[in-house]
C-alpha cells in the first residue's frame, strides 16, 4: 500500500488517471545456495504506474532496485505477488511494448551503431522502408548521425548509453525502464542526457520508470519518486514533485526545487546507513 | 567447491571420470582384442610388477633427473628471461612473436637438432625437454609482468616503499598467479619433451623402455608405461591446478557466470 | 613495420647471417649444423624431386583432415557441453587434465588399432587439437555478459536468434583463438607422430635423413616444415586480427 502518499501540487483527478502497470505484493527471494544463506532481496512492494508518468526510483545501495526492474520488465519471477502490464500478467515473459536500457554497456561490440540500433526491427517484421526511417529517426535523436557506421569500441561510455537507447526507441515502446543508466558518466553529461530523456520522454508519451541513485536526478526528472527502504526494498513513500510536463534542467532554479531533494534525503539518510551496515555490494 | 579438496565433494567427479575411463579401457579392449589393447586389470597388474622389478628403477631415476633439470632450466630461466622481457617494452615486443611461432611450431622438427648438437644422452634430453617448457613460462611470466597494475605502483611510492620492498610486497604476488599459470603449464611440457627426447636419445629411461616396447610389440608394456607417465602427469598437474585456482581466488570474476 | 620488426629482421638476418659465416670458415662442423644457403639450395632440389610430392600429400592432407574435425566436433562438443551443465561437470576434470598427458605415448596403440597408415596419425592429431577448440568454445560461451543475455530476452528472442544473434558473435573471439590453437595442434600432431613411428610424410622423411646422416636435406626439410606451420599460423592470426579489429580491445 502506498504508504503517506505526501502530495506537493495537485496532480489532476485521480479517477481519471490510467494505471499503466501494477504491482500486489511482489517479493524476490533468492534461495540458499552453497555457502550463502536465503536473502529476501525485495519487498513486498505494490504500487500502480500510471500512464504516461515519469516515475523514478530511489533507494540506498543493495536494497533491490534492479531486482524490481527485473520483476517488472518480466526478465525475473517475482517469489511472490502479481505483476501486470497493461492489464495482463506479467511472470518471467518479457510483454511486447517494454523497452529496458541497463546500466552495464549493453551495445553489441560486433555491430556498427546502425546495425545496433535496427537490432529489435528485424525479429519485430517491421518492412525495410520503415525501419530505416525508424533507424534514422531515432539515430539522429540521439546525436549520432556522425556515428552510424563507427563501432561501440570507438566510442565513449555516454555514446555507447546513447546507441542502447537509440536501440530501444526504434521499437516504441510503451514503457521504457531505465537501470541506473547514466550511472558511469560525469555529472555534467548526466544533466546534459537528463534533459535528453526528458525529450525522449515527451516525444514518445512512453511511461518512463528510472532507476538512479541520484536525488536531484530523480528530482529533476520525475512526476513521482518511489523512496525505497534498505534491504528487503519496500516503498516508504511516494513523493509526487508535481512539476510541469514541459521540464528541462532550469528547473532547478525554482525556490522549492530543493524541499524535494530534502525530503528524499530525510527518508534515504537513515535508510542509506542501514544499507552500510548491511555491507553487500548491489551486485 | 565448498570445503576445498579435503570433501569428499571435491573427488566425486573425478573419480567418477576414472572410472569412465578404466570403463571406455576396458569397452576398446573388447573391441580390439588382446593383441592391440590389453584389458585395465592385467595392465595395472603388469606395472604393479615391473616398478617392483630391480632393473626398472634405475630408469625411473634416469627420467626423472633429467626431467628434473630440465624443469629447472625451464622454469628459472623462464621467469628470469619473462621478468627481463615484460620490463622492458622494446625487448618484449621484438621477442614476444619468435617466441610465440616457436610456441605453435612441432618443435619435434629441431629434435635431430639438438641430437646433433648435443650428442646422444643426457644433455640432449634435458636440452629438449627445457625448449618446450620454457616457452610457455617465458610468455606468461612476460605477460604478468607488463600487466602489472600501475595504481599499485603508485600506491607503493605513496607508501614510500624501497625498490626493493616494491619488489618484494606488491610486484611478487601481483604476478605470482600469473606467473604460476606459466610454470603449470610448463610443467606438462617439460615432462612431454623430457619423455620425447628419451624416445631416440638414449637406451635409459622411461622413453627407452616405451620405445623398445613399441619395436617389441609388447602392447601391456606400451599400455603400462602409458599409464604410469599418464597418472603422474595427471596428478601433478591437478595439484598444481588447484595451488593456481588458491592463487587466482582474490581476481574479479570473469563477465558472467549460468545462473 | 614498426621499430620493434625492424629490430627483429636486424637480428634475425643477423643470426643468420653469423650462423652462414660460421658454417663457411668450419668453426661450425657440417656433422652438426649444414649453412643456411646449403639449406635453402637443398631445399630447392628436393622440392623440384618426385617423391617429396607424395610425402608433402600424405602430410598436408592429415593435417587439413584433421584439422577440420578438431575445429567442427571441437566447437559442436564445446557448445554442448556448455549447454548441458551436467555433462561439463563431468568431463571438466578430465578436461583440465587433457593436455597434461603425454599424448604420443598412446599413439602405437593407435597404430595397433587402426593399423599403418593415415588413420592413425590423423586420429592422433585430431585428439590432440580438439580439446583446445573444446576449451575454448565453452570459455568463450562462458564469457557472454550478462547483459546481452538481458538484452535479447527484452528483444523477445526465440533461443535459435539468441545463439545466432548474440551468443555466438559474443563468443566469437574466444572461439578464434581456440581455432589458432587448433591449427597449431594439428600440425604439431601429424609431424610428431610422423617422425615417431610412419612410412611417409614430411616428418617420416626428416628422421629418415637424420639416420642416413643426410643433414643438408635433414635440415632442409626441418626448414621447409618450420617455414609452411609459420606461413600458416600467421595466415591464420591475420584473418583473426581482421575479423576483430573493428570490436577494438
Amino acid at each position: 500500500m502506498i504508504a503517506g502518499a505526501s502530495r506537493l501540487a495537485a496532480v489532476g483527478d485521480e479517477a481519471a488517471v490510467k494505471i499503466h502497470a501494477r504491482l500486489e505484493g511482489v517479493t524476490r527471494v533468492y534461495p540458499p545456495r552453497a555457502g550463502h544463506a536465503e536473502v529476501h532481496a525485495l519487498g513486498p512492494i505494490s504500487f500502480d504506474l500510471r500512464a504516461g508518468e515519469f516515475f523514478s526510483v530511489v533507494g540506498p545501495s543493495g536494497c533491490g532496485k534492479s531486482t524490481l526492474l527485473d520483476v517488472l520488465a518480466g526478465l525475473a519471477v517475482p517469489s511472490a505477488g502479481t505483476v501486470e502490464f497493461e492489464g495482463k500478467p506479467v511472470r518471467g515473459e518479457v510483454p511486447d511494448g517494454v523497452g529496458v536500457v541497463f546500466q552495464e554497456d549493453a551495445s553489441f561490440p560486433w555491430l556498427t551503431v546502425e546495425d545496433n540500433v535496427a537490432f529489435g526491427l528485424r525479429r519485430a517484421g517491421v518492412d525495410a522502408a520503415e525501419s530505416k526511417r525508424r533507424v534514422d529517426f531515432a539515430v539522429g535523436f540521439m546525436g549520432l548521425r556522425d556515428f552510424s557506421r563507427a563501432y561501440p569500441s570507438q566510442l565513449s561510455g555516454g555514446m555507447r548509453q546513447r546507441v542502447c537507447i537509440a536501440r530501444t526507441l526504434v521499437m516504441q515502446p510503451r514503457l521504457i525502464l531505465l537501470d541506473e543508466p547514466f550511472g558511469a558518466l560525469d555529472q555534467q553529461t548526466r544533466l546534459l542526457m537528463g534533459d535528453e530523456l526528458l525529450r525522449l520522454w515527451r516525444e514518445t508519451s512512453a511511461t518512463v520508470l528510472l532507476i538512479t541513485h541520484a536525488l536531484d536526478e530523480a528530482n529533476l526528472l520525475s512526476d513521482r519518486i518511489g523512496v525505497m527502504s534498505a534491504r528487503p526494498g519496500r516503498f516508504l513513500d511516494i513523493v509526487e514533485t508535481g512539476w510541469p510536463r514541459d521540464r528541462d534542467s532550469r528547473l532547478a532554479e525554482r525556490a522549492d526545487f530543493g524541499a524535494v531533494t530534502s525530503r528524499l534525503w530525510s527518508y534515504l539518510r537513515g535508510e542509506s546507513l542501514r544499507a552500510l551496515g548491511q555491507g553487500t555490494a548491489a551486485r | 567447491m565448498s570445503g576445498g579438496m579435503l570433501t569428499l565433494r571435491a573427488w566425486r567427479d573425478p573419480i567418477l571420470v576414472a572410472i569412465s575411463l578404466v570403463a571406455l579401457w576396458q569397452v576398446l579392449h573388447e573391441i580390439a582384442g588382446d593383441s592391440a589393447v590389453t584389458a585395465p586389470a592385467p595392465t595395472l597388474a603388469h606395472l604393479w610388477e615391473m616398478i617392483g622389478q630391480a632393473r626398472f628403477l634405475p630408469h625411473l631415476r634416469e627420467t626423472s633427473l633429467a626431467f628434473l633439470q630440465a624443469l629447472a632450466i625451464a622454469c628459472g630461466g623462464g621467469v628470469l628471461i619473462g621478468v627481463v622481457l615484460g620490463g622492458h617494452k622494446l625487448t618484449g615486443e621484438v621477442a614476444e612473436p619468435i617466441l610465440v611461432a616457436l610456441y605453435s611450431v612441432p618443435k619435434i622438427t629441431l629434435y635431430p637438432v639438438i641430437l646433433l648438437l648435443f650428442g646422444l644422452g643426457m644433455p640432449a634430453k634435458v636440452a629438449f625437454g627445457a625448449l618446450h617448457g620454457i616457452i610457455p613460462v617465458v610468455l606468461f611470466t612476460m605477460n604478468a609482468v607488463r600487466n602489472v597494475n600501475r595504481t599499485y605502483l603508485r600506491a607503493g611510492r605513496a607508501l614510500r616503499l624501497t625498490p626493493a620492498q616494491t619488489a618484494w610486497y606488491v610486484l611478487v604476488p601481483a604476478t605470482l598467479p600469473e606467473i604460476f599459470s606459466g610454470l603449470r603449464i610448463g610443467f606438462s611440457l617439460t615432462l612431454l619433451g623430457t619423455m620425447l627426447g628419451e624416445l631416440f636419445a638414449s637406451q635409459r629411461g622411461l622413453g627407452f623402455l616405451l620405445m623398445t616396447a613399441i619395436d617389441l610389440h609388447d602392447v601391456k608394456t606400451i599400455l603400462s608405461i602409458a599409464v604410469l607417465i599418464s597418472i603422474f602427469a595427471i596428478a601433478a598437474n591437478t595439484a598444481l591446478l588447484a595451488i593456481d585456482k588458491h592463487l587466482h581466488r582474490g581476481a574479479a570474476p570473469e563477465a558472467s557466470e549460468k545462473s | 613495420m614498426s621499430k620493434a620488426g625492424w629490430i627483429r629482421t636486424v637480428l634475425l638476418v643477423g643470426a643468420v647471417g653469423a650462423l652462414e659465416l660460421a658454417c663457411r670458415t668450419g668453426a661450425i662442423a657440417p656433422t652438426m649444423v649444414t649453412a643456411p644457403s646449403k639449406m635453402v639450395t637443398t631445399l630447392i632440389e628436393t622440392l623440384q624431386s618426385d617423391e617429396i610430392g607424395m610425402h608433402l600429400r600424405h602430410t598436408l592432407s592429415a593435417v587439413a583432415i584433421a584439422m577440420s574435425i578438431a575445429i567442427v566436433g571441437g566447437f559442436v562438443i564445446g557448445f554442448v557441453l556448455n549447454w548441458v551443465p551436467l555433462l561439463r561437470r563431468a568431463f571438466s576434470p578430465f578436461l583440465a587434465a587433457y593436455y597434461a598427458i603425454p599424448h604420443f605415448a598412446f599413439y602405437p596403440l593407435l597404430i595397433v588399432i587402426f593399423g599403418l597408415g593415415p588413420v592413425p596419425l590423423i586420429v592422433l592429431a585430431t585428439l590432440f587439437a580438439m580439446v583446445a577448440m573444446i576449451l575454448a568454445t565453452m570459455a568463450g560461451l562462458d564469457r557472454v555478459p550478462r547483459v546481452l543475455l538481458k538484452t535479447a530476452r527484452i528483444h523477445r528472442l526465440s533461443l535459435i536468434e539468441e545463439i545466432w544473434r548474440v551468443r555466438l558473435p559474443a563468443a566469437a573471439p574466444h572461439i578464434l583463438s581456440g581455432l589458432k590453437l587448433a591449427v597449431a595442434y594439428s600440425f604439431i600432431g601429424v609431424i610428431a607422430g610422423e617422425f615417431i613411428l610412419s612410412t611417409s610424410g614430411i616428418g617420416h622423411e626428416i628422421a629418415f635423413a637424420y639416420d642416413n646422416f643426410d643433414n643438408p636435406r635433414m635440415y632442409a626439410l626441418i626448414l621447409f616444415v618450420l617455414g609452411i606451420v609459420t606461413l600458416f599460423n600467421m595466415a591464420v592470426f591475420a584473418w583473426e586480427r581482421r575479423m576483430l579489429r573493428r570490436r577494438g580491445a
